[in-house]
């Protein structure tokens, strides 16, 4: 009775002082150290009131009882956890996690449950958890059934299916109850109506469940398992497809974006600018710059220190590629052989020039927090970073169309590219649009090095690795026009990852050079080459 | 006839520059063995195979001399052609290791034991025999040549694209020759070398042997490409060079004499490679980076290309300025290398013989004998002033 007596007091003073977290530990303790004394009845009680608060600390409470490992410390009836370590029993605090120390067992004494409690616990553990209204707990509670798989749960389980809402978590407790069905011996329609439940689930978990059933189940049953087990896989073998496809896509749209400046400079100048690749390098330079910056000046906006980088990057390799133009290409018209000697000349000193500058180690860009992490679409997986990746070689691809197909420099170029000497009769200044080109041609490159920034390593190699990947893409695709571009980085792209499952990721690489250098043979001018009645190329 | 055609062959030029090598054939093994340390004549131990190794990449300058200077195939994949030779001998400088290797394999090189192969793969059948490994070393990138060549010109895949396709190529071969599957040693590739025909590879004679081996295959690379160059055959390639469409329309097949060039230049590079390998005591992939291919060129676009000395002066002097810099300041040599091909390209279109023939009053005779060696500057491409419209 004084117990009772005392859980009162404690439970007006907690309803009265509520507000004060520190008293409502209290409470939990009072109610808490109302386990210790009295008959089995008043533990069950006492159990009852524990359960009803509904505390995340409780489950792990019950589960020491049921382990009997809670004990009472004899100094001040204290309930505590305890388990064996040298020189007696390490006790911790259930009601903070606290460490008490190591008691000799002469100090505590264990609180004793019989097999009727312990079920009771259990069924108040799965209660607590697989009700929990809290996500996290209510999926780790499934997964724990369903490794588990106790028949003890069915009951449970199936109040917990018609509560669940979220599609994720009852499936897992749909496959949980499924095997505990198959475990039991419920008839055999039960048994056939849990099996198709699970093959209903149509995923890889499901598909791992019926494998792990398989030889356990009756054998009426096996068939209609392995059924299921060929059903599920051949509806992942579409999602694979589907998942190589996704993952195919955002290896193209990386090569767009760091092929598609390329291909404007060739496209319409003729000439091959080894340096591109460092224009990339450039770009992911600058975005680390802009970052140290924002740091030092506002660091409120390193969340969209991105948005500041894209038009810092463009602007800065838009001027160093006018300065490579006036400087150094204009000098060498009509020898493209040559320009791609001074560009790959240049591309060895800028290199050593952000090396001497930078250091050669790797530099860290911070990826906002819109960018991490991973989410999952169905059956699909992918990362924020390469879904955000492919809208903005989208967008770069659309605004660089509209550039040229609606402003006057675009028309300016693409007079220039089909007929450079009438263009220039027609009073087109060709040397500024030549300027011009290149500048515009370097600055997507540099765009593309804020992109790539996110998802390579910023070293001064940065640029060598796609240099002559971009170059693949414009052969392939041809020059004079964006979408051989487009159609060209796509094809490479999900070629390439559609074949890497099959021949690893270096003979898929092979296999595309050695198609693009077939496909040449063919059509020596890509795929989209500009028709012209001149002999000469 | 033989000689005849030799001497015809033979301009007054290429004839001192085979004189020169001859000498120093013999020049360099004398300094280096005979000649008593102390001398300031003596040459040192490590200096053979270095200087070894840049007669070697002269070959490789004036393989790709022949392909871009007098043929205008630019070519960004020599180094395949040159690695291709050189693997073709490692490998019968690893089958002479014999049981001396770490495992004591008596058939296995040691990678292989490593990676535990059972039995020898197929191609490294024959290549304990000396004939056929050099006959490999000539086989295995002329056949890559002509293969390739056969496709590519035919399909008239010229210029910047041709170029492209080529670096493809290399980057190809790099990539597969990493893979250790492929049976060659993958990443490390074949060292660890012990005899080359019975003699120890690391001995000071050998060395000087091989010296001599690589100065007189220079030579000989001399000759053959004077009697291309000078004969009517050389004609049409500077033609092709030059009009490639005016040459076909005048009845000449272009792609076949591309492919000849093209041809005899991958042989030339395979034997550069197959000297390398035992003066450096190594071949691994790295020998088939794209970098390397465009390094090539512009030791011939430093000497001069368009002429037999020009890749052989080129390629020593930037390769001893390699040697230099990389030691005293290696920060630097990158902004040297680079700057270099910037200066070439810009400033001496004909490399350092184009500065001397600037410099050198021209006298009426040897004007025309040197037009003769394709060194007559109108026959080179004449810079435009405006840039032509890709199609």
């Amino acid at each position: 009775m004084a117990t009772r007596f005392l859980t009162l007091i404690a439970f007006l003073l907690a309803v009265a002082l509520a507000p004060l977290p520190a008293l409502a530990q209290d409470d939990f303790a009072a109610q808490l150290n109302g386990l210790g004394p009295g008959s089995f009845a008043d533990r069950t009680k006492a159990m009852d009131v524990l359960v009803a608060t509904g505390d995340e600390r409780v489950p792990p409470v019950l589960q020491a009882l049921s382990d009997g490992n809670l004990y009472i410390r004899e100094s001040d009836g204290k309930v505590v956890i305890a388990t064996k370590a040298a020189g007696g029993l390490a006790v911790t605090d259930p009601v903070d996690g606290a460490d008490l120390g190591v008691l000799p067992s002469g100090e505590l004494e264990k609180i004793k449950t019989n097999n009727g409690l312990r079920g009771k616990i259990r069924t108040a553990i799965g209660k607590l958890t697989l009700l929990s209204p809290d996500q996290p707990t209510r999926l780790s509670a499934a997964q724990s059934v369903l490794k588990n798989a106790d028949p003890a749960m069915l009951e449970l389980l199936d109040q917990a299916i018609s509560a669940e809402a979220d599609a994720g978590i009852k499936s897992t407790m749909q496959m949980a109850r499924a095997v505990i069905v198959l475990k039991t011996d419920a008839s055999l329609e039960d048994k056939r109506a849990a099996v198709d439940l699970v093959v209903a689930q149509n995923n890889r978990a499901a598909q791992t469940v019926l494998r792990n059933t398989l030889d356990t189940a009756p054998d009426e049953l096996k068939p209609t398992i392995q059924t299921g087990i060929d059903s599920i896989g051949r509806t992942l073998a579409v999602w694979d497809v589907g998942q190589n496809l996704l993952y195919g896509l955002s290896l193209s749209s990386v090569l767009l974006l760091a092929a598609i400046g390329l291909a404007i400079t060739f496209g319409v100048m003729g000439v091959i600018n080894m340096a591109h690749g460092e224009m990339v390098m450039l770009g992911a330079y600058t975005t680390y710059v802009t970052q140290l910056v924002i740091q030092s000046v506002a660091p409120g906006l390193m969340e969209y220190s991105l948005a500041f980088a894209v038009p810092a990057a463009f602007l800065f390799t838009a001027l160093v590629g006018v300065g490579i133009e006036r400087g150094i290409i204009r000098w060498l018209y009509g020898r493209p052989l040559e320009t791609l000697l001074a560009t790959w000349g240049l591309s060895l000193v800028l290199q050593q020039l952000v090396r001497t500058i930078f250091g050669p180690t790797n530099k860290l860009v911070q990826p906002p927090q819109w960018m991490s992490g991973t989410f999952e679409l169905w059956n699909l997986s992918f990362t924020w970073n390469r879904l955000w990746i492919i809208v903005f070689a989208i967008a770069v691809f659309i605004a660089l169309q509209i550039i040229l197909n609606r402003t006057p420099l675009g028309l300016q170029m693409r007079a220039v590219t089909q007929n450079r000497r009438m263009a220039s009769a027609m009073g087109i200044r060709t040397p500024f649009v030549d300027a011009m080109t290149f500048g515009l041609g370097s600055g997507i490159a540099g765009m593309a090095g804020v992109a790539l920034s996110q998802i390579d390593n910023v070293s001064p190699n940065l640029g060598q690795g796609y240099i002559i990947d971009s170059f693949m893409v414009v052969v392939f695709g041809g020059v004079g026009n964006l979408w051989g571009t487009l159609i060209g980085a796509l094809s490479l792209g999900v070629a390439n990852k559609f074949l890497e499952p099959y021949a690893g990721a270096v003979l898929a690489k092979i296999a595309i050079l050695i198609l693009i250098i077939l496909f040449i043979q063919r059509r020596p001018r890509g795929l989209f080459a500009l028709k012209g009645r001149a002999v000469e190329s | 006839m033989l000689t005849q055609m030799l001497f015809r062959a033979l301009d007054k030029k290429a004839m001192w520059l085979v004189a020169a090598l001859v000498f120093i054939a013999i020049a360099i093994p004398v300094a280096n063995l005979v000649i008593p340390e102390g001398n300031p004549l003596h040459l040192p131990n490590y200096m053979v195979p270095l200087l070894g190794k840049y007669l070697n990449y002269a070959l490789l300058a004036l393989a790709l001399d022949l392909v871009w200077g007098y043929c205008g195939i630019l070519s960004l994949g020599h180094a395949a052609f040159f690695a291709l030779g050189a693997y073709a001998m490692g490998m019968y400088l690893m089958r002479q290791i014999g049981a001396r290797g770490v495992y004591a394999n008596p058939v296995l090189p040691d990678f292989m034991v490593f990676l535990n192969y059972k039995d020898l793969p197929w191609f490294w059948h024959g290549f304990d025999l000396w004939w056929f490994a050099f006959l490999m070393v000539l086989f295995v990138p002329g056949l890559l040549a002509f293969a390739f060549g056969w496709f590519a010109f035919r399909s008239r895949v010229t210029g910047v694209y041709l170029s492209i396709i080529t670096q493809a190529m290399t980057y190809a071969l790099l990539l597969a020759f990493f893979r250790n599957d492929l049976g060659l040693g993958g990443n490390n590739g074949l060292t660890d070398f012990k005899d080359i025909l019975g003699f120890n590879v690391q001995a000071a004679t050998t060395r000087a042997g091989l010296f001599a081996a690589s100065a007189l295959a220079l030579a000989l690379a001399v000759i053959i490409c004077s009697a291309i160059v000078n004969s009517k055959l050389g004609k049409v390639m500077v033609a092709v060079r030059d009009a490639e469409s005016r040459t076909r329309f005048l009845g000449w097949r272009p792609e076949n004499v591309k492919l000849f060039a093209f041809v005899v230049s991958a042989v030339l590079a395979g034997i550069a490679g197959a000297l390398y390998t035992p003066q450096v005591g190594i071949i691994n992939p790295g020998e088939f980076d794209p970098a390397n291919s465009i390094e090539a060129v512009i030791w011939v676009a430093v000497g001069g290309r368009g002429t037999l000395i020009g890749p052989i002066i080129g390629a020593v002097l930037v390769n001893a300025g390699k040697s230099v810099f990389t030691g005293a300041f290696p920060d630097f040599w990158l902004y040297c290398l680079g700057g270099l091909f910037i200066f070439v390209t810009l400033f001496m279109p004909k490399g350092i013989v184009g500065l001397f023939q600037k410099l050198k009053p021209r006298k009426g005779k040897e004007a025309s004998s040197a037009a003769e060696a394709g060194e007559d500057p109108s026959t080179l491409p004449q810079p435009k002033p405006v840039p032509e419209p890709a199609e």
